[in-house]
C-alpha cells in the first residue's frame, strides 16, 4: 500500500458539530458569519467550527488546544461516537460520516481504535482480558486473542501483568493496559484522548517516549489530543491549534513556534519550553569560511587574518568534519614552518542536526568554539556558535538572523 | 373533620370527584374481563407456592437449618453461617418453623417475579428518558399507596389466600428492582462505555460486558431491597388469609395475645436479618469472591496449571 500526502489515512474536511435544537441551522449561521457567542445565545453550542486536516500515514499529528476548544468533539467525530452536523470524515477513502451503525462498528473493530484519558478499563476483568476487548469483540478466537493480548502487552513493558486486575496496577501501568488494548487491535490508526494528562509528570515523559518508540516500531497513525503544548510540540509530527471551536492553526512544532499564525498561538508559545523544541538543525548558522584539511598552516593563517576570526573549521573530502583549528595553534605551525596541519587539528564538539537545544547546552558550556552540526555522514551542516544560541533561547524573531562571524 | 366542616358550610367550592367510584367500576371491568387470566394467575402462582413449599417441607427443620448456615457460609464467611444457624433455631425453638416457611415462599416467589419484570424495564429505562419518565409515576404510586390499599382490590380480583398475597406483595416490592437497575446502569463510568463503542461493540455487547457487570453491585442492592420490601408485605399480607408469619400476626392482633405477636414478630425480624445479610453477601463480594467462589477459582486454577 502507497501512502503519500495527496493520499491522507485520516482526512476530515468542513466538519462541523453544533449542539442543540436543529443543528443543521447552526451551521448555515455559522457559514453566514455568526459567530459561537451568537449560537449561545440562542442555546445551541458550536463545538467544532469548519475543521479540516489530514492525517497523513505513519505520522503523529497532535491537536492541541485548552478545555472548551472542541478538541474531545473533533477527535470523537474521526471514529463516529459523535456524528458530524456537516461536513465528511474519511479514514482511508472511506466517508463515515454517512454510515450506518453496522458499517461503522466494522469501521472501529478493523480501523480505529481509541486510548482515553482515564484509562477506561473495565474493573471486572484482568488486564489479559481487557487487553483482549477488542479481540473479543471482533469474534477471535480466545486462544488466538490470548496470544495476541499478551503480545500488546509485552510491547507497553507489561509482560506477566496479564492476571493482575487494573485496580492493583497504578495509574501509568493502567493507561500501559489501554495502550495495549488499543494496540491488541491491530488497526492502522490510533485516536488518543489526552492519553497522558491523568498522569504524573514523570511517568507522563515515560508514556510519551514509549509512544514515540512504538509509533517508530509499528508505524501507526496517531491522531493525539492534548491541551499541554509541551506534549503537543514533544509528540507531534503536525500540530493544529484549536481555539473556540476551529482550527486557528496547522504546521510542524517549529512552524508553530517560530511563525504563529494568530496572537492567540503566539500568546500560547510564549510559554513553551523553546530548549525542547527547537532542534540544533533550526537554529544553526552556515559556516563563514572552512578549512580544507589538505590546506597548510599558512593558508590557514591567512584565511583567518582575512575574516577576522580565531579559529576555523576543517573539513575533508565531501565537507566531512575533521575538526578544528585555532589561532594561536597555526601561528607556532607557521614560525616553526610545518607543512600540514596534522597535529594541530582540536577535536570539535559535534551534535545531530535533530538535537534539541537543551541537549546543546553542556556543550556550549564546555567548549569556548562553536558547535558544529553534524548530519548522519558526520558531514558538516553549520555552527552554532553561544551567541546564537543565546538569541535563540531569547527572541522568537531573531533565531535564523545570527551574525556570520565565528567566534572563537 | 375537614369534610364534616366543608358540608357544614354548604358551598362546595371544587365538586366531588368520583375517584373511588371510577377505580371501583375499573378492577369491576378488569375483573369481568380477565376472569380467565387472574383464575389461572392465581392457580399458576398457587401451584409453584405448594410445590416450592412441599419440597422445603419435606426435610426436616434441622436439615434446612444446615442447608441455610451452609448458604451464608458458601456466600461470605464461616461467621454469617453461624449467623443463619443461630436465627434458624430461634424460629424452631418458638414453633414458627411451619409458618416462617410459608412467608419464606411467599417472599422468594414474589422477588422472583418481581425481579423478572424490575430488571428489564429498569434496564429500559436507562436507555431511553421517554421509558424512565413514563415509569417512574407508576412506581411512585406502587410504592408510596399505603400497603393494605393494595389488599383490597387484590382480594376483589385474586378472593383470599396465597396467591392474593403474593400479587400484594410483588406490586409493593417490584419500585426498588426497577429504580436501582436504572441507578446502576446509569452510573457506569460513561468513558467505559464509550470504550465499548470505540472498539465496535453491538449496544447488547456492551449492556451485557460492561454495563450489567460494572452496575451489578447496584442492582443487587435493589435486589436486596425487592426482598426486603417484600418481606414486609408479605407480612401484611397475613390479613387476608396468606397465612404464614403474617397470619400468626394478625391473629394475635386479634386475640390480643401478647406472647403469640412476638414470637411470631421476632420470627419475622430473624429471617429478614437472614435474608438481607445473604442477599447483600451476594451484592458486595470481597474481591475474588465469597467462600465458594475462592474454592472454585482454587480448582480452575489447580486445573490450568495442570493442563499448562
Amino acid at each position: 500500500m502507497t501512502q503519500d500526502i495527496s493520499d491522507p489515512v485520516v482526512s476530515v474536511r468542513d466538519a462541523y458539530k453544533v449542539f442543540g435544537r436543529r443543528p443543521e441551522r447552526g451551521v448555515e449561521r455559522l457559514k453566514a458569519g455568526e459567530t459561537r457567542d451568537d449560537l449561545r445565545e440562542d442555546g445551541i453550542t458550536a463545538a467544532v467550527i469548519d475543521a479540516s486536516f489530514d492525517v497523513s500515514d505513519s505520522e503523529i499529528f497532535v491537536v492541541m488546544g485548552l478545555s472548551g476548544s472542541g478538541k474531545s468533539t473533533l477527535i470523537r467525530m474521526v471514529n463516529g461516537l459523535l456524528e458530524p452536523t456537516a461536513g465528511s470524515v474519511k479514514i482511508a477513502g472511506e466517508d463515515i460520516a454517512r454510515m450506518g451503525a453496522a458499517d461503522l462498528r466494522k469501521v472501529r473493530r478493523e480501523k480505529v481504535s481509541m486510548v482515553f484519558q482515564n484509562f477506561a478499563l473495565l474493573p471486572h476483568r484482568t488486564v489479559g482480558q481487557n487487553a483482549a476487548y477488542a479481540l473479543e469483540v471482533q469474534g477471535v478466537n480466545r486462544s488466538e486473542r490470548e496470544q495476541r493480548a499478551e503480545e500488546a502487552l509485552r510491547m507497553v513493558g507489561l509482560d506477566g501483568w496479564g492476571g493482575q486486575r487494573p485496580d492493583q496496577l497504578s495509574g501509568g501501568m493502567r493507561q500501559r493496559v489501554g495502550l495495549a488494548r488499543a494496540l491488541a487491535a491491530g488497526s492502522d490508526v490510533m485516536l488518543m484522548d489526552e492519553a497522558f494528562s491523568a498522569l504524573d509528570p514523570l511517568i507522563r515523559r515515560e508514556m510519551q517516549d514509549q509512544l514515540i518508540e512504538l509509533q517508530h516500531q509499528l508505524g501507526k497513525t496517531v491522531l493525539f489530543i492534548t491541551h499541554d503544548l509541551n506534549e503537543a510540540m514533544r509528540l507531534g509530527d503536525h500540530i493544529a491549534m484549536m481555539r473556540d471551536g476551529r482550527i486557528v492553526q496547522i504546521g510542524t512544532s517549529e512552524q508553530i513556534l517560530n511563525d504563529p499564525a494568530t496572537d492567540y498561538v503566539a500568546q500560547f508559545v510564549q510559554d513553551v519550553d523553546r530548549t525542547r523544541v527547537l532542534s540544533a538543525e533550526s537554529i544553526m548558522e552556515p559556516p563563514a569560511v572552512t578549512l580544507g584539511a589538505e590546506q597548510g598552516p599558512r593558508s590557514a593563517h591567512r584565511l583567518m587574518r582575512e575574516r577576522q576570526t580565531t579559529s576555523l573549521m576543517v573539513v575533508a573530502h565531501g565537507r566531512r568534519l575533521v575538526g578544528l583549528v585555532t589561532e594561536t595553534d597555526v601561528a607556532e605551525a607557521v614560525r616553526s614552518g610545518t607543512q600540514s596541519l596534522d597535529g594541530i587539528i582540536r577535536p570539535v564538539p559535534a551534535v545531530a542536526a535533530e538535537t534539541p537545544l537543551v541537549d546543546l547546552m553542556t556543550a556550549a558550556a564546555e567548549s569556548p568554539m562553536a558547535l558544529a552540526v553534524v548530519d548522519d555522514e558526520q558531514r558538516l551542516q553549520g555552527v552554532i556558535p553561544r551567541v546564537t544560541l543565546l538569541n535563540a533561547l531569547a527572541d522568537p524573531t531573531s533565531t535564523t538572523t545570527g551574525s556570520m562571524e565565528v567566534i572563537g | 373533620m375537614i369534610r364534616a366542616a366543608a358540608e357544614a358550610d354548604g358551598s362546595r367550592v371544587i365538586p366531588r370527584v368520583p375517584v373511588g367510584e371510577w377505580i371501583d367500576t375499573g378492577f369491576d371491568w378488569l375483573k369481568d374481563t380477565f376472569e380467565v387470566f387472574f383464575d389461572f394467575v392465581s392457580t399458576f402462582i398457587t401451584s409453584v407456592g405448594d410445590g416450592f413449599l412441599a419440597v422445603l417441607t419435606s426435610f426436616d427443620a434441622l436439615v434446612l437449618l444446615v442447608v441455610f448456615a451452609l448458604i451464608g457460609w458458601a456466600l461470605k464467611s464461616w461467621k454469617l453461617g453461624v449467623l443463619s444457624a443461630v436465627l434458624m433455631a430461634f424460629i424452631i425453638s418458638v414453633d414458627m418453623w411451619q409458618e416462617a416457611m410459608d412467608t419464606f415462599v411467599m417472599v422468594v416467589i414474589a422477588a422472583a417475579i418481581a425481579l423478572i419484570i424490575g430488571i428489564p424495564v429498569g434496564i429500559l429505562a436507562a436507555r431511553s428518558e421517554k421509558v424512565s419518565n413514563t415509569i417512574r409515576p407508576v412506581l411512585d404510586l406502587m410504592q408510596t399507596m399505603p400497603p393494605f390499599v393494595w389488599l383490597v382490590p387484590v382480594v376483589a380480583l385474586f378472593s383470599v389466600g396465597f396467591a392474593p398475597g403474593v400479587v400484594a406483595t410483588l406490586i409493593f416490592c417490584l419500585p426498588p428492582g426497577v429504580r436501582f437497575t436504572e441507578l446502576g446502569i446509569r452510573q457506569v463510568d460513561a468513558e467505559v462505555v464509550e470504550a465499548g463503542h470505540a472498539f465496535g461493540s453491538t449496544p447488547g455487547q456492551i449492556l451485557r460486558r460492561i454495563q450489567i457487570p460494572l452496575a451489578m453491585p447496584t442492582i443487587m442492592a435493589g435486589v436486596n431491597q425487592v426482598i426486603m420490601l417484600a418481606l414486609s408485605m408479605a407480612v401484611i399480607a397475613g390479613l387476608v388469609g396468606a397465612g404464614g408469619l403474617g397470619g400468626e400476626v394478625s391473629k394475635a392482633m386479634s386475640t390480643i395475645d401478647i406472647a403469640l405477636g412476638f414470637e411470631a414478630g421476632l420470627s419475622v425480624v430473624a429471617l429478614a436479618i437472614y435474608l438481607d445479610r445473604v442477599t447483600a453477601a451476594i451484592g458486595n463480594r470481597p474481591a475474588g469472591g465469597g467462600r465458594l467462589s475462592r474454592l472454585l477459582q482454587r480448582r480452575r486454577d489447580a486445573k490450568n496449571a495442570a493442563a499448562a
